[in-house]
């Protein structure tokens, strides 16, 4: 769509946002009883949903298990009426095939494996809706779906994403800014620490811009982390009251 | 077949040199391996050898519908395929978690940052419009395949030249090659993608890791730039945590990288421009000069041999002076003689019988001087004299050198170097005339 703006001259965007804030985040855990850990998590119109099951024994062969840490097995799948236009393919395509590699390789930096050795821990995130930063909702979905089953990470898993547009960073990108072509950002961090478990970016972005980019999106990151921590909190406190601590 | 796994002690061997910052290769960390760029007869083939990683890349063009929501622009298409040829570890059903990583790379790499105006392949809006696609095989696998497919593709688009076409109302004339000239594509920028490989948790970084560097490291971080210094893509991959600086750090070189590869490319694709229109000949068999040898061969590293006198002198002051050995062959019956018993044997009981085979076969292997496999590049420690000093690349790393001695005592034992400098000492010549003696 030629000639939308995405950054109107007062700084607001396509759906009223600011520059640097993000979409509304809900997030619930424990949506679903037979898995040991499930959560599912809104970031405006973008819905995902996470289940984790693990530590558990290795499926298929035996020779996959590690001697010293446990598999992380992520699958991503993203519902036929998700986006837009029906997608014909929901997983299998190459597409899905790259996030659920994305995803495990975050999740493999930030649990700690060594503490189940020879097991296998399963990931499955589902995308319902597709508004943009599905990368970003599915870690954050994840995360409180291993937080759910009781798994050992690092620390928090925060993901966000971050456009540049008119020499402004933008954070948390809905799909109309993605569509735009536009450089995009995602990316994962680990609160505590700092450090990036995963980034990837596309399209043209000068080196000069890099480093506003990256600031913005950890900033997001951070922010969806004081998200997250809260639901954690909460639900803690309904799960103690319901068991009558 | 399955990968064969690295051994531990290679790789903490691999990982001890980096630390050193020294590579197996004598490379400084961020230097690239050499970069050979070679064009088939046809437009648009080319093959890029990183090293010895060999990608082949192939353009070729067809005219289609457009996709239904994008109805005034071209289609591009890309695909890198593995050959087994590439890997033992290559096999057609065994390796889609690279092929798929790869793939994607690629395909962002190259058609997110736009680097080919797709407006430029529409002939008719909404009827008829070229697909572009582009074919990489890997043909060799050494490392860093990222690295050699994207310059491999970029160089084959820029090479490529579609058939011309002219569209009349409703009418499109599509031209042969002998009708018309065929058109280039126009290409806005060329993104190359340069490898970062991290070691030790992030603490040590290396560009253009080669496949036994790939195989000790943490994780990988491919920065795609052009020249003009927009960056195309970052991906990060294999659990590596990241700082923000170390990103911005390897942007940086990466930006210094890109330039030079990319004035190399357009040398390679002005001087191809310039035999094809001078009418020399070109293509894949003129490239390979014709009287050499086209197996792989080496190249000599640079090796600081400046206080190799110095070093040398004070190994040989401290050393023992060797000693004097008289051979004196010992003849059993006719045709069997025995020169020395060989080095007192640490296996434990053996037979007589196996010590002298033992001889037999410690003097082989100091006649072979094998020419150059080098894994290590420790500067030999030969001194001048023309003792039993024997080089030789033998799996033993001692060297049997023989004694008249019924009780022989170990001599020396020397580190095998792979770099020959000096001739061999006599011994072995010594051994050959005794043993014909002895016959």
């Amino acid at each position: 769509m030629a000639g939308l703006e995405l950054l109107s001259d007062q700084g607001y965007r396509v759906d009223g946002r600011r520059a640097g804030e993000l979409r509304k985040i809900q997030a619930r855990m424990g949506v679903f009883a037979q898995a040991d850990g499930s959560a599912y998590i809104e970031q405006g119109n973008t819905k995902a949903l996470a289940v984790v099951y693990g530590p558990h024994e290795i499926r298929g062969s035996r020779a996959r298990a590690l001697p010293d840490r446990a598999l992380v097995n992520c699958q991503y799948s993203s519902a036929t009426f998700s986006t837009g236009e029906r997608k014909r393919r929901p997983h299998g395509d190459r597409k899905s095939c790259e996030m659920g590699l994305q995803l495990r390789q975050t999740f493999e930096a930030a649990i700690l494996t060594q503490l189940h050795p020879r097991s296998q821990i399963d990931i499955y995130v589902q995308v319902l809706q597709a508004d943009g930063g599905t990368y970003a909702a599915c870690v954050n979905a994840a995360t409180l779906a291993v937080l759910d089953a009781g798994i050992p990470m690092r620390d928090f898993v925060c993901a966000c994403s971050a456009g540049f547009v008119d020499s402004t960073a933008l954070a948390d990108l809905s799909h109309v800014e993605e569509a735009a072509g536009g450089p995009q950002l995602a990316l994962a961090l680990l609160p505590a620490s700092g450090q990036l478990a995963l980034l990837e970016m596309d399209a043209r972005l000068h080196e000069d811009h890099l480093e506003q980019v990256l600031e913005a999106a950890a900033r997001a990151a951070r922010d969806v982390h004081t998200l997250l921590d809260r639901v954690v909190r909460q639900h803690v406190r309904e799960a103690s009251i319901l068991l009558g601590d | 077949m399955k990968e064969t796994p690295l051994s531990n002690c290679e790789r903490r061997f691999l990982l001890r040199a980096i630390e050193e910052k020294k590579r197996l290769d004598g490379r400084q960390t961020y230097d690239y391996r050499n970069i050979k760029i070679t064009f088939g007869t046809d437009y648009g083939c080319c093959i890029v050898e990183l090293g010895k990683t060999r990608v082949l890349g192939q353009v070729s063009c067809e005219l289609v519908s457009p996709k239904l929501n994008r109805a005034t622009e071209g289609i591009l298409f890309f695909n890198l395929e593995l050959s087994q040829m590439a890997a033992p570890a290559f096999e057609p059903g065994r390796q889609s978690d690279l092929l798929v990583k790869l793939n994607r790379l690629l395909e962002r790499c190259l058609r997110n940052s736009k680097c080919i105006d797709t407006e430029s392949l529409c002939v008719v809006a909404g009827e008829k419009v070229w697909q572009i696609r582009v074919d990489l095989h890997l043909l060799n696998h050494d490392g860093n395949i990222i690295d050699a497919a994207s310059i491999a593709a970029i160089v084959a688009l820029c090479h490529f030249r579609r058939p011309d076409v002219s569209v009349q109302g409703d009418e499109v004339t599509l031209y042969t090659p002998e009708e018309r000239d065929p058109v280039p594509l126009s290409i806005h920028h060329m993104p190359i993608c340069v490898s970062f490989a991290f070691f030790q948790q992030g603490t040590y970084l290396l560009v253009d890791p080669n496949e036994r560097e790939e195989r000790v490291m943490d994780g990988l971080l491919v920065i795609a730039m052009n020249k003009h210094r927009e960056i195309c893509t970052i991906q990060s991959s294999g659990g590596i945590m990241l700082l923000k600086d170390q990103v911005l750090r390897c942007s940086k070189i990466a930006g210094v990288k890109v330039l030079e590869i990319t004035e190399l490319i357009q040398k390679a694709l002005e001087n191809d421009q310039k035999v094809r229109k001078e009418g020399g000949k070109f293509g894949f068999a003129e490239s390979i000069a014709s009287q050499r040898i086209t197996a792989f061969k080496m190249e000599k590293a640079p090796i600081d041999t400046s206080d190799v006198e110095e070093k040398a002198e004070e190994i040989i002051a401290e050393a023992e002076p060797p000693s004097e050995v008289v051979s004196k062959p010992v003849l059993w019956t006719p045709g069997t003689a025995q020169i020395g018993e060989g080095i007192e044997n640490s296996w434990g009981d053996l037979e007589d019988s196996e010590k002298e085979e033992d001889d037999e076969g410690g003097s082989d292997e100091a006649i072979i001087l094998d020419s150059i496999k080098m894994d290590t590049r420790e500067v030999s420690n030969i001194g001048s004299q023309d003792a039993p000093i024997v080089l030789s690349d033998s799996e033993e790393e001692e060297m049997i050198i023989l004694e008249p001695d019924k009780n022989p005592k170990k001599i020396r034992t020397q580190t095998i170097s792979a770099k020959q400098e000096k001739a061999p000492s006599k011994k072995p010549v010594k051994k050959r005339k005794k043993k014909r003696a002895a016959n």
